[in-house]
């Protein structure tokens, strides 16, 4: 009895809820060399920039406990170059993509949706919203759901309307929910959460950082208790949105906790870094996971460890009633 | 390809550590230059990046086996270095692009430092295949950092060994060594593999002399098949503009004179989207 494992990211169906983290995929065609791409629920791209950009200075990472610091800049081609040559790439094989995007304004993040509205193969558009605003001192709109809002609001004007908007938020912030919230009600059609929070190392030997940009994004195991936790408390506040769990899932188990806590797809991030094929492998773990408790669905299990104390999970509910004649 | 190896045997090269692992899909697949990452720590571990190691040597016996050199830089490497025969190992490879090999049968001189030497080897037997003539240029900070010296003197028509303390060899750095070494052997070519202040110098050399210089680099990865962008540094593409290129993808070989290695490190000003740069101001 396999495990239908089929989620819905706003309208659009994906095959399984497992895609790559943003900006741990590349352009795409790296993990193609190890695996059939067609087998991920979609494939996220790097966030794409305006302009091209070179990044930050190296080192860019260190590895720290159960996780790594990164500070790569959002190195990338520019959109121009991304559409000539990776989502065509993409979309000629037909593959999900989630076309995450970086900007420095408002006005930035627009034309990027306006260029994209009209590419093929673009099946949702996730909005880093982790990325300075250059009009607020360079603090970041994912600070703050007023910032957030409005870049979401202006994306989600000038996208097409089956085009779904992801707000992909930070945790670097007091309240979470107030910012999903915020992006909700902007237009945003599902959220991702959560992106690196901000970590520093120094190196003991150098007596400096270990990064050239001194702080960099958090990712790895370490930061699992922290997505987990933001899933839960959005997915409380907000039952109806889709949420998209991302940060430290390095096995299937790990999937299984975002799943539980809310989320209906699984981000993929650092692990594509220690196992090229670690998206096919928590998949796998995952229907695992669920076959194992009798799901036979996994939109089942979706936020299912909200339901109150001492009630039986829906699932084996709606077994007994199946049961009776 | 990912791989789960079992190491067949374990032993010291000098200062450095060497570990031959089964590897059949790895082996067979191999051409010089070529590199493998290696998950470290065992299944529970906390250390989430793999370990970019050199492969010294590819063996056909037991389906093929790959030897990996390394030395012990931190928790990752000595978890390594006390891996002991039929323990097994995740291997991913081989990754990158490997040295280019030159149609007729030219004069090289290879130069390696420190353990950087041990990517040389397969390099040079792949050459003496094509019947070029092989000189090797090999130093370290003292004798027991000088790696493979015994087996270049097997392999070269002549091996010349530099140690900056004077306990092997010339005194100084490969470098001082090797411009009378070009113009000994009439080299036609160069092949190095060091630390970046060394392939700096290195790639100098061969300039003056008016020679091509093949360099592979030894940046630090975090997963060695081009997905995460950290390894990477500012080279020269074929139109002229620089490029922040990755090692583990679009290296780790490199034509010398390609890498500006006076700029390892930063984000030169004129390279391809660097911060303040005209093509900033695209939109």
């Amino acid at each position: 009895m396999s495990v239908d494992m089929r989620t819905f990211l706003a309208h659009v169906e994906l095959a399984n809820p497992i895609t790559t983290a943003a900006g741990c995929a590349s352009s795409g065609r790296e993990l193609a060399q190890f695996f059939d791409l067609h087998r991920l629920g979609a494939l996220t791209t790097r966030s794409i920039t305006m302009a091209p950009r070179a990044g930050r200075p190296t080192p860019r990472m260190a590895e720290t406990p159960s996780g790594m610091l990164n500070a790569v800049g959002l190195q990338g081609p520019g959109i121009e170059a991304f559409l000539e040559r990776e989502l065509p790439w993409l979309a000629q094989r037909g593959i999900k993509t989630i076309v995450s995007i970086g900007g420095g304004t408002v006005a930035e993040y627009s034309e990027l949706a306006r260029r994209l509205a009209d590419a093929p193969g673009v099946t949702a558009l996730e909005v880093n919203l982790s990325c300075p605003n250059m009009e607020d001192r360079g603090r970041v709109f994912a600070r703050e759901g007023s910032a957030a809002a409005e870049v979401i609001a202006s994306v989600r004007s000038i996208m097409r309307y089956d085009v779904p908007v992801v707000a992909k938020l930070a945790p670097d912030v007091a309240d979470i929910v107030s910012v999903a919230r915020a992006c909700v009600d902007a237009g945003a059609d599902a959220l991702s959460m959560i992106n690196n929070p901000l970590g520093m190392a120094i190196d003991t030997e150098a007596l400096r950082p270990s990064l050239a940009a001194v702080t960099g994004g958090l990712s790895g195991p370490a930061i699992l208790p922290l997505a987990v936790r933001c899933v839960w408390q959005v997915h409380a506040a907000l039952p109806g949105v889709p949420l998209i769990g991302v940060g430290g899932v390095m096995t299937g188990r790990d999937a299984f906790q975002l799943v539980l806590a809310g989320a209906c797809a699984v981000g993929v991030g650092t692990a594509l870094f220690h196992d090229p094929y670690a998206c096919l492998r928590i998949e796998r773990e995952l229907e695992e996971l669920l076959r194992a408790r009798g799901f036979q669905r996994l939109a089942d299990a979706v936020g299912l460890a909200h339901r109150p104390p001492g009630s039986a999970p829906r699932h084996l509910l709606v077994d007994t009633e199946e049961s009776t004649p | 390809m990912q791989v789960t190896g079992t190491v067949l045997t374990t032993r010291r090269v000098d200062a450095y550590h060497a570990l031959t692992v089964v590897a059949p899909g790895i082996a067979e697949r191999y051409r010089p230059g070529h590199f493998v990452s290696v998950a470290v720590g065992g299944p529970y571990t906390s250390m989430v990046t793999r370990r970019a190691l050199s492969i010294h040597d590819v063996k056909s016996d037991y389906g093929g086996t790959v030897e990996l050199v390394f030395t012990v830089r931190g928790a990752g490497t000595a978890w390594l270095a006390e891996r002991r025969a039929r323990d097994t190992l995740d291997l991913v490879g081989p990754l990158g692009r490997p040295f280019p090999l030159p149609r007729d049968p030219v004069h090289c001189v290879l130069v390696g430092s420190e353990y950087g030497s041990a990517v040389l080897f397969p390099l040079a037997d792949a050459l003496l295949a094509r019947g070029c003539r092989v000189d090797f240029v090999l130093g370290g900070a003292g004798a027991e950092r000088v790696f493979g010296a015994m087996r270049a003197r097997r392999m070269a028509e002549t091996t010349t060994l530099t140690t900056e303390d004077g306990s092997l060899g010339l005194r100084g750095k490969v470098t001082d060594a090797l411009p009378s070494v070009i113009a000994d052997t009439r080299a036609d070519a160069v092949y190095a593999c060091a630390p970046m202040e060394t392939l700096r110098a290195v790639t100098a050399v061969a300039m003056e002399f008016d020679i091509p210089v093949q360099v592979a680099v030894e940046e630090s990865m975090a997963c060695g098949i081009g997905v995460c962008m950290t390894c990477v540094l500012p080279v020269i593409g074929d139109d002229g503009a620089t490029r922040m290129v990755r090692a583990c993808a679009e290296g780790p070989v490199f034509r010398g004179e390609r890498v500006r290695f006076e700029d390892v490190g930063t984000i030169p000003f004129d390279a391809l989207g660097a911060p303040g740069g005209g093509a900033r101001h695209v939109s």
